[in-house]
């Protein structure tokens, strides 16, 4: 069972709705007590309103960017891409937006005051919100690594900001998002300081970069994944992912490796209700 | 199974919470394939599970309808397993599950303490395994098995049994010889002999014909020049296709003397009227509860305050009950055999 608040669905007013650049929008939502209490990586479950392109029918899965709740707001960042965003876009200050969530199993944090490492890129970084605010919170010292096709690209870096965490931004355009630099510039890092815990979302290149570095090895690492979604709640099962499964036996399973996890056997995990965050090795070890 | 109209605009509601509460609970309730219902309003099969009671009553539900399992394990078909309609959705889910053994012993047990009566929808390749799962899942506490013939027939170069009467007969007379529980048969709309099909199945044993499962169809994605299902085709459901499924309700109750219960693209209450005066003596919702978590509650409401509109006392009253100027039913369905 679950341990956090049940979710609710509610027509909630929209208290402004900006673009942020770049087809980047800002959505801030009046939200319901218990809909503020939305765990880092948890999603909420938007109804669409009709917008240039024609109405939707299925809801849109949207991780939460950042939450107030002293104010009791809720923001999500999103970049239009089709039919359910171009929708959202039209929304205008007072006009009410059907929400449906908190869903899903979030980020897990560390309790310790270590040192956490979060990779995004893009819209990755809508999802990162919450978790720079509680890693922090909870004592946690945190280096953000944020990559970006280019300078005028940057998106989601607010909290981060707000946060004080220290931010490497990277570019396509200049070459510092190549995954081999950033391996280097990893391996550099944590040699300063340990990792105690990383998190990504936002690129296969990237999460496959992390799996695979040997200074990161043992680290608990966390993804948040995307897939197409229907129910939202685990009924329908059509936003599957596959995942490598640890072996039950420790002594079979011996550290978390790839290597280790591929051997036992590939099945899938419904990303709305098992994930949408996942352990990393879990989700890289299956991919080819 | 039409039923002559038995409307009474004289009969007047009572006042009061408690009045009110036993009202609607005479109001809602009914029979259907073989089960006593506390209401006509079921989810149907794929599109519910014990998730749901994260957001409402599950106890309140007519039926718990399950996820249909299969014979063996079935790791489902590949992603996008689901894209959107202009007013619906396409799916090709594929049947993921562990098989029937893992679920009487892990998931079966997690709806048996709802008190609402649980269905198995039981779904394999060939006709005896049909029964072998008919007799393994004919356990206490289920109430009855639904038989999803939408699947290919491997005994049929992977022809749907639904898709044929022999076959489906088939399989309904095994599973009628392999439980005593009451057989509800889901039947597919992709064929031209639906009719012909549901009175197979009834010949053959079953309690109620369950019309339709989703529509054959695919969807593309022009600018990237590829399908929007990993599997190519799938099933369409939601409003767009309730007429379509309206239009074979009508067709069915019209012929057969078991229950007819429909499904397809119900989003409210007054859909829930259409298909009850259409012959079906239940319903099954389900993709609107995808977009609308607590759908089946609304639908549910909206049904009553519908009934209680129109002065009808019990939902049992608008089965089979519509009525077509000028014509008798029966005159209206033979029309539908002769082409426009």
């Amino acid at each position: 069972m679950r341990e956090e608040e049940l979710p609710v669905a509610s027509s909630l007013v929209v208290l402004s709705n900006v673009h942020v650049g770049d087809g980047y929008w800002h959505v801030r939502i009046r939200a319901e007590e218990d809909q503020l209490l939305a765990k880092p990586g948890q999603f909420f479950h938007l109804k669409c309103p009709t917008g240039a392109s024609g109405p939707s029918y299925l809801r849109r899965p949207m991780s939460v960017y950042a939450i107030n709740r002293e104010l009791g707001f809720i923001e999500f960042l999103y970049k239009v891409t089709g039919v359910g965003t171009q929708g959202l876009a039209s929304l205008q200050p007072w006009d009410e937006l059907d929400i449906f969530g908190p869903l899903g199993v979030g980020f897990e944090l560390p309790a310790g005051s270590g040192r956490s490492l979060i990779v995004a890129r893009g819209v990755g970084l809508a999802t990162m919100g919450p978790l720079v605010g509680g890693l922090v919170r909870n004592g946690n010292s945190v280096l953000a690594i944020c990559s970006f096709r280019r300078p005028e690209a940057e998106v989601g870096l607010v909290p981060f900001e707000l946060a004080g965490v220290e931010v490497h931004r990277v570019y396509d355009s200049d070459g510092s998002s190549d995954v081999s630099g950033l391996g280097r510039l990893i391996d550099d890092l944590s040699r300063v300081q340990p990792f105690a815990s990383v998190y990504t979302c936002g690129s296969a290149r990237l999460a496959r970069l992390l799996s695979g570095l040997a200074c990161l090895s043992g680290v608990p690492s966390q993804i948040a994944v995307e897939q197409r979604m229907a129910c939202g709640l685990g009924m329908c099962h059509a936003c599957v992912v596959p995942v490598c499964t640890p072996v039950a036996s420790t002594e079979a399973a011996g550290d978390t490796g790839i290597s280790e996890t591929k051997k036992a056997g590939v099945q899938t995990k419904r990303v709305c209700c098992e994930g949408p965050v996942f352990g990393l090795d879990e989700i890289v070890g299956c991919w080819p | 199974m039409l039923a002559v109209s038995n409307r009474d605009p004289g009969l007047s509601i009572q006042d009061g919470p408690e009045g009110e509460t036993k009202d609607r609970d005479g109001l809602l309730a009914t029979a259907c394939g073989g089960l006593e219902l506390r209401s006509p309003i079921m989810p149907a099969s794929g599109t519910f599970s014990h998730e749901m009671d994260q957001v409402l009553d599950v106890a309140k539900l007519g039926a718990l309808v399950l996820k249909t399992t299969t014979f063996g394990p079935r790791a489902g078909n590949p992603v996008p397993r689901v894209s959107e309609t202009s007013d619906g959705m396409l799916n090709s889910i594929g049947l993921p599950g562990g098989g029937f053994e893992h679920f009487s012993e892990s998931t079966l047990p997690k709806y048996l303490h709802y008190g609402s009566p649980v269905v198995v929808s039981i779904s394999a390749e060939t006709v005896v395994q049909f029964g072998q799962m008919a007799q393994a899942l004919t356990l206490p506490g289920v109430a009855a098995i639904e038989v999803n013939v939408s699947c290919p027939n491997i005994e049929a170069d992977g022809k749907a049994f639904a898709m044929s009467k022999s076959a489906t007969a088939s399989v309904v007379a095994e599973v009628r010889a392999s439980t005593n529980l009451p057989i509800w048969v889901k039947l597919t709309p992709n064929t031209g002999e639906l009719v012909d099909i549901a009175l197979a199945s009834q010949n053959s044993g079953a309690d109620a014909v369950v019309i339709a499962n989703t529509i054959l169809a695919m969807g593309i994605d022009a600018p990237t020049q590829k399908p929007t299902l990993g599997n190519v085709m799938g099933g369409l459901s939601g409003p767009a296709i309730k007429p379509i499924i309206l239009r074979m309700v009508y067709q069915c109750a019209s012929k057969l003397e078991i229950d007819v219960i429909g499904c397809g693209g119900i989003q409210s209450g007054v859909d829930v009227a259409e298909y009850l005066l259409a012959g079906a003596a239940a319903v099954q919702v389900g993709t609107v509860s995808f977009v609308d978590p607590t759908a089946l509650v609304r639908i549910e409401d909206e049904l009553v305050d519908f009934c209680r509109s129109q002065h009808h006392s019990s939902v049992r009253e608008l089965v089979g009950a519509l009525e077509i100027p000028g014509h008798s039913i029966n005159t209206a369905v033979n029309q539908m055999d002769v082409a426009p």
